[in-house]
């Protein structure tokens, strides 16, 4: 195996796309050790970002807070600014894992190892989050939610890094949140999860939604008819039981010993009505 | 192909070599001879093998050996001063904390890294801190305790400190 540590987003490129065999992008190594130890994967090259100093910053710019795919989930935690601004996507990148995990792992790797259950991909989904993508032929922005394909395998061609996470200006009067279901309260993997970002108009009436929810399918899900459904709404119980049908309906889980599929769904439709509500506070709603 | 890597390692500069895909962990035990760093699960889950990089709380057995060129590596051989242990070892000590001792040096590293960003836990953040160290045997209590009463002594030596400093 060949272990390398490029400079530049450049380098990275020309690595990844000229690399013969099996190459794996290299940020936390969360998931990427753990699947070399089991036996599951076996690089032929390894390319570590973490020496990218463009990787390695959160900015904030005009377009919101750009988070390098190198920076890790306790350095989103440290970011006063940032949990101010997205509450919702710092808590669901903070759920992952231990304090020992949230040292490594980062929320670009959360969401390039495709599993339906990462934490925080729901809530980059709700949050309106744009993957910059760096490959052979240039950059690409994509939205979060069209990374992930199905569990392990994501839509990015050979040569291609995600190189940072565009997260939108904060909206005034909006508010995001982020909550999943686990047997444990620490360690564990989500068994349902769903979040929801809102923006409020005069009255508390909601002009602008966005709700996703993970774990209840191949991928993490961007749920079109449950922001629909609390558009135009105060979050009143008749707009939260829409809501909650909504997910419902998008709802397309596995059934196994961590959740049925009656449970997931149902457990579904309490998160994003619990989710809303939060969110629906933190956009200064009553 | 074997790797020449150097590294910061509990204050002294230290030049190991170690293979692409080996751990950290690995390298610091078997390389370095830092057998302080414990292997529970090689996934992450226990905590035994954590380690500071960069002052970053870490597992050693999710990072890569080739990964500490020019990064400084803090273990738990590095905690005491000298002949002097440090206030979370003494109180381990105390308050017989351990029993087989293999996940000690993971849950002082972890205690060490928490009440640096909390000098004041309560006992739930604690239990949250430490949320990713696994003890088999003494169970938690007695852990708790001795991180409870540690950073009690840290405070008022920082606060002796700052009260002494004052009146120069």
């Amino acid at each position: 195996m060949l272990y390398e540590s490029p400079q530049t987003t450049t380098e990275a490129v020309t690595l990844l796309a000229k690399a013969k065999g099996k190459v794996h992008v290299l940020a936390g190594g969360s998931d990427l050790l753990v699947r070399m130890k089991g036996g599951y994967i076996e690089p032929d090259v390894i390319v570590d970002i973490k020496r990218i100093k463009s990787m390695n910053a959160v900015k904030k710019t005009a377009d919101g807070y750009l988070i390098g795919a190198a920076v890790s989930c306790a350095q989103l935690g440290d970011n006063a600014a940032l949990v101010k601004a997205w509450p919702g996507v710092v808590e669901a990148a903070n759920l992952i894992g231990s304090d020992q995990i949230q040292g490594r792992c980062t929320i670009v790797g959360n969401l390039c190892n495709a599993s339906p259950a990462a934490d925080s991909v729901p809530a980059m989904i709700a949050a309106g989050a744009t993957a910059i993508v760096q490959g052979p032929r240039g950059e690409r922005q994509v939205a979060v939610e069209k990374i992930a394909k199905s569990p392990g395998v994501t839509s990015l061609k050979k040569g291609e890094v995600v190189e940072a996470i565009q997260l939108p200006p904060k909206q005034k009067k909006s508010g995001d949140a982020y909550l999943r279901f686990t047997p444990r309260t620490e360690m564990d993997i989500a068994v349902v999860s769903a979040a929801v970002n809102l923006t409020l108009g005069p009255k508390g009436v909601i002009t602008d939604a966005r709700v996703a929810l993970g774990a209840v399918a191949p991928k993490a899900l961007l749920v079109k008819p449950a922001a629909k459904a609390i558009i135009g709404s105060t979050l009143d119980d008749d707009a939260l039981d829409k809501l909650a049908a909504a997910c419902a309906a998008a709802c397309d889980p596995i059934d196994d010993k961590r959740g049925t599929v009656h449970f997931r769904t149902k457990v579904a439709q309490v998160l994003a009505k619990r989710a809303a509500k939060i969110a629906y506070q933190r956009a200064g709603g009553k | 192909m074997s790797m020449v890597v150097n590294s910061t390692i509990n204050g002294d500069p230290i030049e190991f070599s170690c293979e692409p895909d080996e751990t950290l962990m690995d390298a610091l035990r078997n390389r370095v001879g830092l057998k302080g760093v414990k292997e529970g699960c090689g996934t992450g889950d226990c905590g035994a093998c954590s380690i500071r990089l960069d002052g970053a709380l870490v597992c050693s057995c999710l990072v890569l050996g080739a990964e500490a060129e020019g990064r400084k590596v803090d273990t738990v051989e590095g905690m005491s001063d000298g002949a002097q242990l440090h206030v979370l070892q003494t109180k381990f000590l105390e308050h017989a904390a351990l029993q087989c001792g293999v996940c000690t040096p993971g849950f002082l590293i972890a205690a060490q890294a928490l009440l640096e960003k909390n000098p004041t836990p309560s006992e739930e953040e604690i239990r949250y801190g430490l949320a990713g160290n696994l003890c088999r045997c003494t169970g938690y209590d007695k852990i708790v305790r001795a991180v409870q009463d540690a950073a009690k002594t840290m405070n008022k030596r920082s606060k002796s400190k700052k009260t002494t400093g004052r009146k120069k």
